[in-house]
Protein backbone atom coordinates (compact mmCIF):
# COMPACT_ATOMS: atom_id res chain seq x y z
CA UNK A 1 0.00 0.00 0.00
CA UNK A 2 2.72 2.45 0.99
CA UNK A 3 4.56 2.24 -2.29
CA UNK A 4 1.67 3.32 -4.49
CA UNK A 5 0.70 6.15 -2.22
CA UNK A 6 4.25 7.42 -2.15
CA UNK A 7 4.28 7.56 -5.95
CA UNK A 8 1.11 9.64 -5.97
CA UNK A 9 2.41 11.98 -3.27
CA UNK A 10 5.58 12.53 -5.27
CA UNK A 11 3.64 13.41 -8.40
CA UNK A 12 1.41 15.81 -6.51
CA UNK A 13 4.51 17.52 -5.20
CA UNK A 14 6.08 17.92 -8.63
CA UNK A 15 2.87 19.09 -10.27
CA UNK A 16 2.52 21.58 -7.44
CA UNK A 17 5.89 23.11 -8.14
CA UNK A 18 5.14 23.27 -11.87
CA UNK A 19 1.93 25.02 -10.99
CA UNK A 20 3.81 27.59 -8.96
CA UNK A 21 6.07 28.33 -11.92
CA UNK A 22 3.28 28.64 -14.47
CA UNK A 23 1.31 30.77 -12.07
CA UNK A 24 4.26 33.13 -11.64
CA UNK A 25 4.75 33.29 -15.41
CA UNK A 26 1.11 34.12 -15.85
CA UNK A 27 1.39 37.01 -13.44
CA UNK A 28 4.56 38.31 -15.08
CA UNK A 29 2.98 38.14 -18.53
CA UNK A 30 -0.11 39.90 -17.24
CA UNK A 31 1.96 42.74 -15.86
CA UNK A 32 4.02 43.04 -19.03
CA UNK A 33 1.08 42.94 -21.39
CA UNK A 34 -0.31 46.04 -19.73
CA UNK A 35 2.99 47.78 -20.32
CA UNK A 36 3.17 46.58 -23.91
CA UNK A 37 -0.31 47.88 -24.64
CA UNK A 38 0.59 51.17 -23.07
CA UNK A 39 3.62 51.45 -25.30
CA UNK A 40 1.51 50.65 -28.33
CA UNK A 41 -0.91 53.39 -27.29
CA UNK A 42 1.94 55.84 -26.77
CA UNK A 43 3.18 55.28 -30.31
CA UNK A 44 -0.17 56.21 -31.80
CA UNK A 45 0.29 60.03 -31.85
CA UNK A 46 3.45 59.64 -33.92
CA UNK A 47 1.74 57.29 -36.35
CA UNK A 48 -1.17 59.66 -36.66
CA UNK A 49 1.01 62.68 -37.30
CA UNK A 50 3.14 60.83 -39.80
CA UNK A 51 0.21 59.37 -41.70
CA UNK A 52 -1.45 62.73 -41.83
CA UNK A 53 1.69 64.34 -43.19
CA UNK A 54 2.29 61.64 -45.78
CA UNK A 55 -1.24 61.87 -47.08
CA UNK A 56 -0.94 65.65 -47.15
CA UNK A 57 2.09 65.38 -49.40
CA UNK A 58 0.42 62.71 -51.45
CA UNK A 59 -2.63 64.85 -52.15
CA UNK A 60 -0.57 67.95 -52.86
CA UNK A 61 2.29 66.54 -54.85
CA UNK A 62 2.68 64.19 -57.69
CA UNK A 63 4.34 61.48 -55.73
CA UNK A 64 6.76 59.29 -57.55
CA UNK A 65 9.26 57.88 -55.17
CA UNK A 66 11.38 54.72 -55.30
CA UNK A 67 9.60 53.48 -52.20
CA UNK A 68 6.15 53.78 -53.74
CA UNK A 69 6.97 52.59 -57.23
CA UNK A 70 5.51 49.22 -58.09
CA UNK A 71 7.57 47.19 -60.49
CA UNK A 72 5.63 45.47 -63.24
CA UNK A 73 7.39 42.17 -62.83
CA UNK A 74 8.19 41.31 -59.28
CA UNK A 75 10.86 38.64 -59.14
CA UNK A 76 11.94 38.59 -55.55
CA UNK A 77 9.96 39.22 -52.41
CA UNK A 78 11.28 39.84 -48.92
CA UNK A 79 9.28 38.49 -46.03
CA UNK A 80 9.66 39.70 -42.47
CA UNK A 81 8.36 37.17 -39.96
CA UNK A 82 7.81 38.38 -36.41
CA UNK A 83 7.73 35.64 -33.79
CA UNK A 84 8.60 35.32 -30.11
CA UNK A 85 11.99 34.82 -28.51
CA UNK A 86 10.69 32.33 -26.01
CA UNK A 87 8.11 29.62 -26.15
CA UNK A 88 5.37 28.89 -23.63
CA UNK A 89 3.05 31.24 -25.43
CA UNK A 90 0.61 28.74 -26.83
CA UNK A 91 0.26 28.79 -30.59
CA UNK A 92 1.59 32.33 -30.94
CA UNK A 93 4.78 31.61 -32.88
CA UNK A 94 3.47 28.63 -34.78
CA UNK A 95 0.44 30.58 -35.96
CA UNK A 96 2.73 33.22 -37.45
CA UNK A 97 4.97 30.61 -39.03
CA UNK A 98 1.96 28.84 -40.51
CA UNK A 99 0.65 32.09 -41.94
CA UNK A 100 4.06 32.87 -43.40
CA UNK A 101 4.33 29.39 -44.93
CA UNK A 102 1.06 29.97 -46.73
CA UNK A 103 2.24 33.33 -47.97
CA UNK A 104 5.54 31.87 -49.16
CA UNK A 105 3.65 29.21 -51.08
CA UNK A 106 1.43 31.80 -52.68
CA UNK A 107 4.35 34.03 -53.64
CA UNK A 108 6.24 31.07 -55.08
CA UNK A 109 3.18 30.11 -57.10
CA UNK A 110 3.32 33.60 -58.57
CA UNK A 111 6.86 32.85 -59.63
CA UNK A 112 8.61 34.99 -57.05
CA UNK A 113 11.68 34.08 -55.12
CA UNK A 114 11.06 34.49 -51.39
CA UNK A 115 13.72 35.73 -49.00
CA UNK A 116 12.78 35.53 -45.31
CA UNK A 117 13.93 37.96 -42.63
CA UNK A 118 13.39 36.56 -39.17
CA UNK A 119 12.54 38.34 -35.95
CA UNK A 120 12.56 36.31 -32.75
CA UNK A 121 14.49 33.20 -31.77
CA UNK A 122 11.54 30.91 -32.44
CA UNK A 123 11.56 31.70 -36.15
CA UNK A 124 15.34 31.40 -36.27
CA UNK A 125 15.34 27.95 -34.70
CA UNK A 126 12.46 26.89 -36.94
CA UNK A 127 14.48 27.81 -40.02
CA UNK A 128 17.75 26.46 -38.70
CA UNK A 129 16.19 23.13 -37.79
CA UNK A 130 14.82 22.74 -41.28
CA UNK A 131 18.09 24.00 -42.75
CA UNK A 132 16.33 26.71 -44.70
CA UNK A 133 18.03 29.86 -45.81
CA UNK A 134 17.19 33.30 -44.52
CA UNK A 135 18.60 36.74 -45.13
CA UNK A 136 18.85 38.17 -41.65
CA UNK A 137 17.73 37.62 -38.10
CA UNK A 138 17.00 39.85 -35.15
CA UNK A 139 16.18 38.58 -31.70
CA UNK A 140 16.30 39.38 -28.03
CA UNK A 141 13.68 42.09 -27.88
CA UNK A 142 10.38 40.61 -29.04
CA UNK A 143 8.48 41.16 -25.81
CA UNK A 144 9.66 44.76 -25.41
CA UNK A 145 10.80 46.18 -28.74
CA UNK A 146 12.33 49.64 -28.82
CA UNK A 147 12.18 52.10 -31.64
CA UNK A 148 15.86 51.42 -32.34
CA UNK A 149 15.06 47.78 -33.08
CA UNK A 150 12.46 48.88 -35.57
CA UNK A 151 14.89 51.32 -37.18
CA UNK A 152 17.46 48.56 -37.60
CA UNK A 153 14.99 46.24 -39.28
CA UNK A 154 13.36 48.93 -41.38
CA UNK A 155 16.64 50.36 -42.64
CA UNK A 156 17.89 46.94 -43.62
CA UNK A 157 14.79 45.99 -45.59
CA UNK A 158 14.47 49.44 -47.15
CA UNK A 159 18.09 49.16 -48.25
CA UNK A 160 17.48 45.75 -49.75
CA UNK A 161 14.32 46.96 -51.41
CA UNK A 162 16.09 49.85 -53.09
CA UNK A 163 18.86 47.67 -54.51
CA UNK A 164 18.60 46.56 -58.09
CA UNK A 165 16.82 43.25 -58.57
CA UNK A 166 19.87 41.93 -60.38
CA UNK A 167 22.03 42.68 -57.34
CA UNK A 168 19.84 40.88 -54.88
CA UNK A 169 17.31 43.63 -54.33
CA UNK A 170 13.68 42.94 -53.57
CA UNK A 171 10.68 43.97 -55.57
CA UNK A 172 8.31 43.83 -52.67
CA UNK A 173 8.43 43.37 -48.92
CA UNK A 174 5.77 41.69 -46.84
CA UNK A 175 5.58 41.52 -43.11
CA UNK A 176 3.85 38.81 -41.11
CA UNK A 177 2.97 39.91 -37.62
CA UNK A 178 0.33 39.26 -35.02
CA UNK A 179 -2.35 41.79 -34.62
CA UNK A 180 -3.50 42.45 -31.11
CA UNK A 181 -7.26 42.74 -31.08
CA UNK A 182 -8.01 42.01 -27.45
CA UNK A 183 -6.61 40.05 -24.53
CA UNK A 184 -8.28 36.93 -25.88
CA UNK A 185 -7.97 37.49 -29.59
CA UNK A 186 -4.76 37.86 -31.52
CA UNK A 187 -4.46 36.97 -35.16
CA UNK A 188 -1.55 36.62 -37.53
CA UNK A 189 -1.71 39.09 -40.36
CA UNK A 190 0.14 39.90 -43.53
CA UNK A 191 0.96 43.45 -44.49
CA UNK A 192 2.61 44.55 -47.67
CA UNK A 193 5.14 47.03 -46.45
CA UNK A 194 6.87 47.98 -49.68
CA UNK A 195 6.24 49.36 -52.18
CA UNK A 196 4.25 51.72 -50.02
CA UNK A 197 0.77 52.56 -50.97
CA UNK A 198 0.38 56.22 -50.25
CA UNK A 199 -3.27 56.46 -49.56
CA UNK A 200 -5.66 59.19 -48.62
CA UNK A 201 -6.17 59.78 -44.95
CA UNK A 202 -9.38 57.79 -44.50
CA UNK A 203 -8.14 54.87 -46.59
CA UNK A 204 -5.09 54.76 -44.37
CA UNK A 205 -7.29 54.14 -41.36
CA UNK A 206 -8.61 51.01 -43.01
CA UNK A 207 -5.20 49.74 -43.91
CA UNK A 208 -3.91 50.24 -40.39
CA UNK A 209 -6.99 49.68 -38.37
CA UNK A 210 -5.05 48.05 -35.58
CA UNK A 211 -3.87 51.47 -34.53
CA UNK A 212 -6.58 53.94 -33.98
CA UNK A 213 -5.74 56.67 -36.41
CA UNK A 214 -7.95 59.57 -35.66
CA UNK A 215 -7.03 61.28 -38.87
CA UNK A 216 -8.83 64.50 -39.33
CA UNK A 217 -11.66 63.94 -41.71
CA UNK A 218 -12.45 66.47 -44.35
CA UNK A 219 -16.05 67.09 -45.21
CA UNK A 220 -17.24 65.99 -48.60
CA UNK A 221 -16.29 68.62 -51.14
CA UNK A 222 -14.04 70.44 -48.73
CA UNK A 223 -10.54 70.40 -50.00
CA UNK A 224 -7.66 69.64 -47.71
CA UNK A 225 -5.50 72.72 -47.25
CA UNK A 226 -2.92 73.57 -49.84
CA UNK A 227 0.28 73.08 -47.97
CA UNK A 228 3.44 74.86 -48.79
CA UNK A 229 6.45 72.64 -48.49
CA UNK A 230 9.85 73.36 -47.25
CA UNK A 231 12.18 72.86 -49.07
CA UNK A 232 9.83 71.26 -51.65
CA UNK A 233 7.26 68.49 -51.88
CA UNK A 234 9.64 65.87 -53.22
CA UNK A 235 12.24 66.43 -50.56
CA UNK A 236 9.58 66.36 -47.87
CA UNK A 237 8.42 63.04 -49.28
CA UNK A 238 12.02 61.81 -49.32
CA UNK A 239 12.30 62.59 -45.65
CA UNK A 240 8.92 61.24 -44.69
CA UNK A 241 8.69 57.90 -46.41
CA UNK A 242 11.63 56.17 -44.70
CA UNK A 243 10.19 57.35 -41.38
CA UNK A 244 6.85 55.98 -42.42
CA UNK A 245 8.39 52.57 -43.09
CA UNK A 246 10.17 52.60 -39.73
CA UNK A 247 6.98 53.53 -38.01
CA UNK A 248 5.07 50.75 -39.75
CA UNK A 249 7.68 48.23 -38.60
CA UNK A 250 7.58 49.66 -35.09
CA UNK A 251 3.79 49.38 -34.88
CA UNK A 252 3.98 45.79 -36.10
CA UNK A 253 6.60 44.97 -33.47
CA UNK A 254 4.57 46.57 -30.70
CA UNK A 255 1.39 44.84 -31.73
CA UNK A 256 3.23 41.52 -31.91
CA UNK A 257 4.79 42.07 -28.50
CA UNK A 258 1.43 42.71 -26.90
CA UNK A 259 0.03 39.65 -28.66
CA UNK A 260 2.93 37.50 -27.54
CA UNK A 261 2.46 38.45 -23.91
CA UNK A 262 -1.29 38.02 -24.05
CA UNK A 263 -0.85 34.60 -25.64
CA UNK A 264 1.68 33.67 -22.97
CA UNK A 265 -0.58 34.81 -20.20
CA UNK A 266 -3.42 32.71 -21.56
CA UNK A 267 -1.22 29.67 -22.12
CA UNK A 268 0.15 29.91 -18.60
CA UNK A 269 -3.30 30.36 -17.15
CA UNK A 270 -4.53 27.16 -18.74
CA UNK A 271 -1.34 25.38 -17.66
CA UNK A 272 -2.02 26.44 -14.09
CA UNK A 273 -5.61 25.30 -14.36
CA UNK A 274 -4.53 21.97 -15.79
CA UNK A 275 -2.02 21.51 -12.99
CA UNK A 276 -4.75 22.17 -10.47
CA UNK A 277 -6.93 19.57 -12.17
CA UNK A 278 -4.07 17.09 -12.18
CA UNK A 279 -3.41 17.63 -8.48
CA UNK A 280 -7.06 16.93 -7.75
CA UNK A 281 -6.96 13.69 -9.71
CA UNK A 282 -3.80 12.54 -8.01
CA UNK A 283 -5.14 13.42 -4.60
CA UNK A 284 -8.20 11.29 -5.24
CA UNK A 285 -6.04 8.41 -6.42
CA UNK A 286 -3.81 8.77 -3.39
CA UNK A 287 -6.82 8.77 -1.06
CA UNK A 288 -8.17 5.73 -2.81
CA UNK A 289 -4.85 3.94 -2.42
CA UNK A 290 -4.76 4.87 1.27
CA UNK A 291 -8.30 3.67 1.80
CA UNK A 292 -7.59 0.44 -0.02
CA UNK A 293 -4.58 -0.07 2.20
CA UNK A 294 -6.62 0.52 5.36
CA UNK A 295 -9.34 -1.82 4.19
CA UNK A 296 -6.81 -4.48 3.48
CA UNK A 297 -5.19 -4.04 6.88
CA UNK A 298 -8.56 -4.32 8.63
CA UNK A 299 -9.51 -7.44 6.76
CA UNK A 300 -6.11 -8.91 7.54
CA UNK A 301 -6.56 -8.17 11.27
CA UNK A 302 -10.10 -9.50 11.28
CA UNK A 303 -8.99 -12.53 9.37
CA UNK A 304 -6.12 -13.05 11.78
CA UNK A 305 -8.39 -12.68 14.82
CA UNK A 306 -10.89 -15.14 13.34
CA UNK A 307 -8.17 -17.64 12.72
CA UNK A 308 -6.91 -17.28 16.32
CA UNK A 309 -10.43 -17.65 17.72
CA UNK A 310 -11.02 -20.74 15.60
CA UNK A 311 -7.75 -22.24 16.85
CA UNK A 312 -8.67 -21.63 20.51
CA UNK A 313 -12.08 -23.31 20.13
CA UNK A 314 -10.54 -26.53 18.99
CA UNK B 1 -5.40 87.03 -30.01
CA UNK B 2 -5.66 83.52 -31.31
CA UNK B 3 -3.15 80.96 -30.23
CA UNK B 4 -1.43 77.93 -31.62
CA UNK B 5 -2.17 74.41 -30.55
CA UNK B 6 1.16 72.71 -30.38
CA UNK B 7 1.81 69.01 -30.26
CA UNK B 8 5.28 67.58 -29.99
CA UNK B 9 5.54 63.91 -30.77
CA UNK B 10 8.42 61.44 -30.59
CA UNK B 11 8.35 57.96 -32.07
CA UNK B 12 7.38 56.30 -28.83
CA UNK B 13 5.47 58.95 -26.93
CA UNK B 14 3.76 62.29 -26.98
CA UNK B 15 6.29 64.70 -25.53
CA UNK B 16 4.35 67.86 -25.06
CA UNK B 17 0.99 69.34 -25.88
CA UNK B 18 -0.40 72.74 -25.19
CA UNK B 19 -1.23 76.21 -26.31
CA UNK B 20 1.44 78.58 -27.47
CA UNK B 21 1.79 81.95 -29.10
CA UNK B 22 5.02 81.36 -30.93
CA UNK B 23 7.02 78.41 -32.19
CA UNK B 24 10.54 78.55 -33.50
CA UNK B 25 12.20 75.66 -35.27
CA UNK B 26 14.99 75.17 -37.73
CA UNK B 27 14.13 73.60 -41.05
CA UNK B 28 16.74 72.33 -43.46
CA UNK B 29 16.54 75.70 -45.18
CA UNK B 30 16.81 77.89 -42.16
CA UNK B 31 14.95 79.12 -39.11
CA UNK B 32 11.19 79.12 -39.13
CA UNK B 33 8.99 81.20 -36.89
CA UNK B 34 5.36 80.22 -36.60
CA UNK B 35 2.73 82.65 -35.33
CA UNK B 36 -1.02 82.11 -35.25
CA UNK B 37 -2.58 82.38 -38.68
CA UNK B 38 0.35 80.81 -40.49
CA UNK B 39 -0.31 79.28 -43.89
CA UNK B 40 -0.43 75.46 -43.99
CA UNK B 41 3.14 74.27 -44.08
CA UNK B 42 5.00 71.02 -44.05
CA UNK B 43 8.69 71.41 -43.45
CA UNK B 44 11.58 69.05 -42.92
CA UNK B 45 13.45 69.93 -39.75
CA UNK B 46 17.15 69.94 -39.20
CA UNK B 47 18.55 68.47 -36.02
CA UNK B 48 18.35 71.49 -33.76
CA UNK B 49 16.56 73.14 -30.92
CA UNK B 50 12.85 73.86 -31.09
CA UNK B 51 11.46 76.60 -28.90
CA UNK B 52 7.84 76.97 -27.96
CA UNK B 53 6.61 80.06 -26.18
CA UNK B 54 3.55 79.22 -24.16
CA UNK B 55 0.63 81.53 -23.52
CA UNK B 56 2.02 82.30 -20.08
CA UNK B 57 5.27 83.49 -21.59
CA UNK B 58 7.20 80.44 -20.47
CA UNK B 59 9.59 79.24 -23.10
CA UNK B 60 9.96 75.49 -23.54
CA UNK B 61 12.82 74.15 -25.56
CA UNK B 62 13.62 70.70 -26.82
CA UNK B 63 16.19 69.24 -29.13
CA UNK B 64 15.01 67.16 -32.05
CA UNK B 65 17.04 64.90 -34.31
CA UNK B 66 15.36 65.97 -37.52
CA UNK B 67 11.81 65.02 -38.28
CA UNK B 68 9.27 67.46 -39.59
CA UNK B 69 6.86 70.17 -38.65
CA UNK B 70 3.37 70.66 -39.94
CA UNK B 71 1.13 73.68 -39.57
CA UNK B 72 -2.53 73.46 -40.44
CA UNK B 73 -5.18 75.91 -39.22
CA UNK B 74 -3.21 76.92 -36.13
CA UNK B 75 -2.39 73.36 -35.19
CA UNK B 76 1.35 72.85 -35.11
CA UNK B 77 2.69 69.33 -34.99
CA UNK B 78 6.38 68.77 -34.42
CA UNK B 79 7.35 65.23 -35.17
CA UNK B 80 10.75 63.68 -34.63
CA UNK B 81 12.00 60.21 -33.89
CA UNK B 82 13.89 61.39 -30.85
CA UNK B 83 13.13 64.41 -28.78
CA UNK B 84 15.37 65.50 -25.94
CA UNK B 85 13.66 67.71 -23.40
CA UNK B 86 16.41 67.89 -20.86
CA UNK B 87 17.13 71.48 -19.94
CA UNK B 88 13.72 72.73 -20.97
CA UNK B 89 11.60 75.48 -19.46
CA UNK B 90 13.06 78.85 -18.80
CA UNK B 91 11.16 82.07 -18.55
CA UNK B 92 11.30 84.24 -21.63
CA UNK B 93 13.08 87.53 -21.27
CA UNK B 94 10.65 90.30 -20.52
Amino acid sequence: MGAQMRVYRQRIKSVNSIKKITNAMELIAAARVIKARQRAAEAVPYTTALTRAVSAVATNANEDHPLTRTKETAERAGLVIITADRGLAGAYSSAVLKESAQLIERLRAEGKEVVPYLVGRKAVSYYNFRKREFAAEWSGFTDAPTFENAVEIADRITGDFLKDTAQGGHDEIHIVYTRFRSMVKQEPRVLRLLPLEVVEADAATDAQDDVDLSVRQYEEGQLPPQYSFEPNANEVLDALLPKYVRNRVYTCLLSSAASELAARQRAMKSATDNAQELIKTFERLANQARQAGITQEISEIVGGADALADAKKK
Amino acid sequence: MSSLKVEMVAADRKVWEGEARFVRARSVEGDLGILPGHTPLLGVLAGAEVAIEGLDGVRHTATVDGGFLSVDSDVVTIVAEHVDVSGSQHAANG
